[in-house]
């Protein structure tokens, strides 16, 4: 097998342990504990009477905005991860240069975010 | 260890990688349960209680009793829930808390997967443990959890953001993605550390390293749900967020994760910007040492602070009030992003342009 996948291997292992210590847990639990289920107790909780209607309902659009904005900046941060590993070493300062533009586009589009007012919550 | 492999021949190198992992996990585990009985104790302290102190001398037992208590549970599945996935989430939300730590080294050459891309793959599985909660809190199909679950998942990104940043600032002087390496350039007293930076010496890189050590911690606490960033179970209005509806095991899966999570951010303060598992004094002296003696003097050093800074988490749940959901936006967006965009720009400057550019 490859080397370098070959690393990967324990993390393999590892996940599989993990998922039998889990499922372990949850049967130990299901095996041993009761089960008497009645329909009070299998009603959702909501503060003392019954549930209205389904839970599953609309919510406010800037969670929304808040998830689009992440996936913008985590992407730019996994750009920054290998020019961050190399420079100094194989980059100098026309790379760093150039990220600094990439990062003030970015910052231009942040600041519009803001004053359009996506990231208030009153 | 991909080398126990070339030793052993695949057959027993593969058994005695997966020992390691078992001897590693029980570790976990059991250090685990003495840290969630720490936890309780400093908070009890603050509060002037004694905290638990029945089970065992110092109620040192507490949490294998606990563990007990919530396998004879019932396992109460809500009606209108979406049966496998209620009850695939937790399993989620415990498995990736797990397997993150299969990158932390706890002394030299003591890590279970040495990747080359240690911190990226951390980085990617602290993301995907949003998965757990927001299918949680929807497949409970139940107001208090579903509200919980958008809150925590919209948290969590969005300090994730300014945690993708400041490792940048770390890299940058690492040059490396693999743990060990980052470890490694912090070596030779507490001087060398991330947060003092004086390994880049004459530039004054502490000035720009010590709030990012600040912010790092700030966004660990708001990163696993942590007062004063409980919003997602604030047990004042939310009840107790995307749990509510979890009993038994479990809602312990959910536990454990957390707590593994909290762990490890301490374990990432420690390794990113406070030497890992270097000593605060240059330890040549510890070459001449028996190979355990060494690796047990690294570990110690490694523990000691992951404790410190657990015990940092637990005084500030004592201590400060929670925030509310706008501040709480407010300070990762508007604050700690802006800041860490600056700190590396400083930081890629200074590496470009300082002495050893």
């Amino acid at each position: 097998m490859d080397a370098m996948l070959l690393d990967y291997l324990p993390i393999l292992i590892f996940f599989g342990i993990a998922a039998v210590i889990g499922l372990g847990f949850m049967l130990a639990a299901f095996v041993i504990a009761p089960s008497r289920p009645d329909p009070e107790k299998v009603s959702t909780y909501e503060c003392g009477f019954n549930a209205f209607d389904d839970a599953r309902m609309k919510f406010d659009v800037r969670f929304y905005l808040v998830a689009i904005l992440f996936i913008i900046f985590d992407l730019e941060v996994a750009f920054l991860f290998p020019w961050a590993v190399t420079l100094g070493e194989h980059l100098g300062p026309f790379e760093f240069w150039s990220m600094m533009v990439f990062l003030t586009v970015l910052t231009i589009g942040f600041i519009y975010e803001l004053k359009k007012g996506a990231l208030d919550w009153e | 260890m991909s080398d126990l492999v070339s030793q052993f021949g695949p057959l027993w190198g593969t058994l005695a990688v997966l020992g390691q992992i078992l001897g590693f996990v029980i570790v976990l585990l059991i250090s685990l349960a003495f840290l969630l009985l720490m936890d309780r104790k400093v908070w009890a302290a603050v509060q002037m209680r004694k905290g638990p102190n029945v089970v065992g001398a110092f109620g040192l037992l507490q949490s294998f009793a606990d563990f007990f208590k919530f396998v004879f549970k019932e396992i109460v599945v809500p009606a209108g829930a979406d049966r496998s996935l209620y009850l695939l989430a937790p399993l989620i939300t415990l498995i990736l808390a797990f397997v993150t730590w299969a990158v932390v080294p706890v002394a030299p050459g003591w890590v279970i997967a040495d990747i080359n891309v240690g911190i990226l793959y951390l980085f990617a599985m602290s993301s995907l443990g949003v998965y757990g909660i927001i299918i949680g809190g929807w497949a409970s199909n139940s107001k208090y959890p579903f509200l919980g679950a958008l809150r925590s998942a919209a948290q969590m990104v969005s300090y994730e953001v300014s945690i993708g940043f400041i490792i940048v600032t770390v890299l940058l002087f690492a040059g490396s993605m693999s743990l060990s390496d980052i470890v490694a350039i912090q070596d030779g007293g507490f001087w060398n550390w991330n947060v003092l930076s004086f390994h880049a010496w004459p530039m004054p890189m502490f000035l720009v390293m010590i709030p990012m050590a600040v912010i790092f911690f700030i966004s660990a606490l708001a990163e696993t749900n942590r007062p004063p960033f409980d919003l997602p179970e604030a047990e004042s209005e939310l009840v107790a967020g995307y749990q509510v509806e979890y009993s038994s095991t479990p809602y312990l899966l959910f536990m454990v994760g957390e707590y593994l999570n909290i762990v490890l951010m301490c374990a990432m303060t420690t390794i990113l910007f406070f030497g890992g598992w270097n000593s605060p004094i240059p330890d040549g002296f510890v070459d001449n040492w028996p190979y355990l003696a060494a690796q047990a003097w690294h570990f110690f050093w490694f523990a000691a602070k992951v404790v410190f800074f657990f015990f940092m988490f637990a005084m500030v749940k004592a201590l400060v009030p929670r925030y509310r959901y706008d501040q709480l936006m407010r300070l990762g967006w508007k604050i700690f992003l802006p800041t860490s965009l600056v700190a590396v720009a400083l930081v890629g400057a200074a590496v470009v342009y300082g002495p050893q550019g």
